[in-house]
């Protein structure tokens, strides 16, 4: 019996770096007691963490698979589990299983295409994945735009990696903003959907959107009206996920799992979903 | 073919008994139920039982694994034991179809271990249906009560039980059973059918139908306007979901004992409003989203996964538990597959 | 048998409907057999006239539904309320749960409902039910035609009315009936005389059975929280099925007092429960309990009555007292 495996049964995980991002925010370091990484991935999949006696929930792996040594998750405060982990200390031990869903189409659709990453808030986590992927395997990429936009200056996740790494990149062209004036930031002042349109991209490109539902509602809307095709445009979604592998009935949609069959999904594919999301 | 006399079923199922654990039906205050068999226990004559045959297979609740903790450290502890060989007598065609309906879910790969082991350590021994209630509906959905699956499926006569093993596993079970059965020929099994066909002519639900709907079938109900009034009444209970062979549903949670953290498995349901609750919103605002979503999941989206199987067997036990006498039936007529569709 | 005629009813839906008093109609809607009636909101004469229905299964008490249904517009709702149910009725308005303006109420005499569910349990292959007079036919696919008497089929939480008389209403169909002596407590009394170990066991035996449906919660006017604790997962007890055997009790004890002086004894509760667990007897006890500490008091019976133990006054006994008074039928 043991030696069946089961896709409920975690593995433990230590958490060896802490690093917090915005007031909201902080991305977590993990791997197995022995140091490794606890599974490998690919861009845009998730993995379930929990803390026994608190309970499981599924995040994004913000880590890019090409990370060989741990994985990151960016998480925001915002309920029981996640609490929880905002309040733990380095070294404590969690319990990690995954990787699930189907991921972004990073060694398929993407290759050889100019990439447009659009992010709002905490909507970055997924992305950060696939943002680093493609900047690990620069040539199979055309030029890189990333626009990623919060409330202030203090809710931009991953800030530095941004200035000092992206930002620094060859073919590689940032672009923030923030929701209201600030003293201090002296960058582009408004809402993401509006910046991107102000940018004026031409439509050459994959463009990849996450973000609060508004933000993904009128930013497609946008792209749309500057000739992008849905087909073109991916987003990945966030449900209510209990088992993450399509048998506990909570983020089921149509006949679509978004544990499984997404979270990833090509923005016309979500035409053929009922409007439930 | 094999025979017993019903006067000798105490000796039958004590003689299955002595080889792995036997549930049959047996009456209660409550109704039917499946229980342990046990020296004085009777079979039921209930047609079905109030809750249904799934629970053998995904329990209301189950321990997944265990958890130490201490300090900063965790201890998994993978409490999964290989279940015991055990027989189930007197599932009915409905129920054992629902199985099926259960496999392709928990079965589908990544497979669930938990149910596995379940799965396969059971021999189900089916009874065809004499006497089917004016509730079933199973034939909508393809089911023959006079033809039920199993690893031996029995039929009962006035006096006599008939069993015809359909599987390797029956038939050794039939061997080891044979010093007290005897050799039997089709002919009574067969007048028993035919009397039985008989009466599902005679069932009020019989001409239900499935055509409309199935597999890629979203569109065309899933915005219909009779939602609003079909859900109306509809308390939230989660009773139907409860009591239905295939609903399978679930959710995980941790319980502290005091002593340890228990991870366990309990039954959910989507008519519940916590069901698809996150920190960041409620796709089903309200109840007509989750009423809706049990019913297209059943007459349209499973079927869209699993090559047409409906997730319905047409058991009729939710039409006899709704507080408010709201069912499936009453949704498919009320939406299209009326027999003059 | 139903004194007052499904016409009567409906004759009198349709009238309020045509000059205006209400502007939907919450009733009864039929079913696909003669028992498994349905709670429905008619909007207009067609579809009371197709579908409206007042038989002997209208048992359902609808009041907990006007708490919704009157919420969604300005308009009057028409309710006709059964002698029990006006007692819920009262109840829900001394809580302010909805809005008494929004309702032209109309009483019906009621002799007693049957239920589908406990003639389903006593006859099989149900296909037709007719009931004349005291007398019931009950047809069926196999066995031929049955007949009973009204009394033997009468559902359980019927056995035991309370009253015939209504307590509210705008206006009333037939005659008025009277409070009955009910023999209510007579169950509650049995249990009362078990040995602790006794009652223990029954109670667990019950309760064991308990799906976690929560249809008793659902369907109990009185259960009128906007979020149960037993929703909320920061609760700490928030669960679809009990941990322990521990938690199934907790879940209809902590019920049974968060509905003590308040419950009208309207037994919803076990009607609707598909495991036949007898939770009326829960909340009887706190009736039997709070009448015999305080004196008699049914919730429900007027509006903006003060239930004994949201009330204090000088003649309460002292806590002391309670228990001593308590003693032998704790």
């Amino acid at each position: 019996m043991p030696e069946m495996k089961e896709p409920l049964m975690p593995v433990i995980g230590v958490v060896t770096d802490i690093r917090i991002d915005t007031p909201d925010v902080k991305t977590f370091r993990v791997v197995t007691p022995d140091g490794k990484k606890a599974f490998e991935h690919k861009p845009g999949q998730c993995a379930m963490l929990s803390v026994p006696g608190v309970g499981e929930a599924m995040f994004s792996i913000t880590s890019s698979p090409t990370n060989e040594e741990f994985m990151e998750f960016s998480i925001k405060k915002c309920g029981c589990v996640t609490d929880w982990l905002h309040a733990m200390e380095v070294g404590q031990q969690i319990t990690i299983r995954g990787p699930y869903g189907r991921p972004f189409p990073v060694d398929t659709e993407f290759t050889g295409h100019d990439m447009l990453f659009i992010a709002g808030g905490i909507g970055l986590a997924p992305l950060r994945s696939v943002i680093n992927y493609c900047r690990h395997y620069r040539d199979r990429y055309g030029k890189i735009d990333i626009v990623y936009g919060s409330r202030s200056m203090q809710d931009l996740v991953d800030y530095k990696e941004i200035i000092d790494e992206w930002a620094t990149d060859a073919g590689v062209s940032v672009h923030l903003t923030i929701d209201r004036e600030q003293p201090e930031w002296d960058g582009h002042v408004g809402f993401v959907p509006n910046y991107v349109k102000e940018l004026g991209f031409t439509t050459d490109k994959i463009a990849i959107l996450c973000g609060p539902p508004l933000m993904i509602k009128f930013t497609l809307q946008g792209l749309q009206e500057m000739g992008f095709d849905k087909t073109q445009v991916y987003t990945t979604m966030e449900l209510r996920m209990k088992c993450g592998i399509g048998k506990c009935g909570r983020c089921n949609i149509g006949a679509k799992y978004v544990c499984k069959d997404g979270p990833v999904f090509r923005c016309d594919e979500l035409d053929e979903l009922p409007d439930e999301y | 073919m094999r025979k017993i006399s019903l006067s000798k079923l105490p000796e039958l199922f004590s003689a299955i008994a002595k080889t792995s654990a036997l549930y049959l039906p047996v009456d209660t205050k409550a109704g039917a139920k499946f229980e342990a068999w046990a020296v004085g226990k009777t079979l039921s004559n209930a047609l079905n039982t109030v809750r249904s045959a799934k629970d053998f297979f995904f329990p209301q609740t189950e321990n997944l694994m265990d958890f130490k903790v201490e300090g900063k450290n965790i201890e998994l502890i993978d409490t999964r034991k290989e279940c015991e060989d055990f027989v189930l007598f007197g599932v009915r065609a409905c129920d054992v179809k629902s199985f099926e309906v259960l496999d392709r879910v928990f079965l589908a790969e990544p497979q669930d271990t938990y149910y596995k082991n379940r799965r396969e350590h059971a021999l189900i021994i089916s009874t065809a249906c004499n006497k089917p209630q004016e509730t079933c509906f199973c034939g909508t959905f393809g089911i023959d009560a006079a033809e039920p699956s199993g690893d031996i499926v029995t039929y009962r006569t006035d006096d006599e039980l008939f069993f015809d093993a359909k599987t390797e596993k029956g038939k050794k079970l039939l061997d080891a059973l044979s010093s007290i059965t005897e050799e039997a020929d089709e002919k009574a099994v067969d007048q028993q059918k035919a009397l039985i066909r008989e009466r599902l002519q005679k069932l009020p639900l019989k001409d239900l139908k499935t055509e409309g709907f199935g597999s890629g079938k979203t569109a065309e109900f899933f915005d219909d306007p009779q939602w609003k009034e079909l859900s109306s009444a509809c308390l939230g209970c989660g009773t139907c979901t409860f009591v239905c062979p295939t609903c399978q549903c679930y959710d995980i949670k941790d319980f502290d004992t005091g002593h340890g953290i228990k991870r366990f498995r309990c039954w959910d349901s989507c008519m519940y409003s916590d069901f698809t609750k996150m920190s960041a919103g409620q796709p089903r605002l309200t109840q007509l989203e989750r009423f809706r979503q049990r019913f297209m999941h059943k007459l349209v989206y499973y079927p869209t996964n699993n090559d047409g199987l409906f997730s319905c067997v047409g058991c009729g036990r939710c039409l006899a538990k709704c507080p408010i006498n709201m069912n499936i039936v009453k949704v498919m007529k009320a939406l299209g597959g009326r027999e003059d569709a | 048998m139903q004194e007052v005629t499904r016409d009567a009813l409906l004759n009198k839906a349709l009238e309020l409907l045509k000059n205006g008093t209400v502007d939907r109609v919450l009733g009864y809607r039929v079913g696909e057999f003669s028992y498994d009636v349905t709670p429905a909101v008619f909007e207009n004469e067609d579809a009371l006239k197709k579908d409206f229905c007042w038989n002997s299964f209208c048992g359902a008490n609808f009041s907990k539904y006007l708490i919704s249904e009157t919420a969604k517009t300005e308009k009057k709702l028409l309710v006709f309320l059964k002698p029990c149910d006006s007692y819920s009725f009262n109840q829900l308005l001394t809580e302010h749960r909805f809005d008494r303006e929004k309702v032209y109420a109309v009483g019906v005499p009621c002799g007693g409902m049957l239920s589908g569910k406990d003639l389903r349990e006593k006859v099989e292959s149900v296909s037709d039910v007719s009931v004349n007079g005291d007398k019931v036919t009950v047809k069926t696919l196999f066995d031929g035609d049955l007949e009973f008497d009204f009394e033997t089929l009468l559902s359980d939480r019927c056995k035991n009315c309370k009253s015939k008389k209504h307590v509210a209403y705008d206006e009333l169909l037939g005659e008025d009936g009277e409070v009955l002596d009910s023999h209510r407590f007579d169950e509650v009394e049995r249990l009362e005389q078990m040995t602790p170990d006794e009652r223990f066991a029954f109670w667990q035996g019950e309760l064991s059975r308990c799906i976690r449906c929560n249809a008793c919660r659902d369907v109990c006017p009185a259960c009128t929280c906007e979020k149960c604790v037993f929703d909320n997962p920061n609760s700490g007890v928030q669960n679809k099925a009990a941990a322990d055997s521990f938690e199934e009790k907790m879940f209809h004890i902590i019920r049974a007092f968060h509905v003590a002086g308040r419950c009208t004894d309207c037994g919803e509760c076990s009607r609707v429960c598909p495991q036949h667990i007898p939770l009326h007897l829960l909340n009887r006890k706190f009736i039997k309990d709070i009448n015999s500490f305080y004196g008699d008091y049914q919730a429900g019976a007027e509006v903006g009555s003060r239930a004994p133990i949201v009330n204090y006054t000088t003649d309460d006994p002292e806590p002391s007292e309670a228990v001593e008074r308590g003693h032998g039928n704790a």
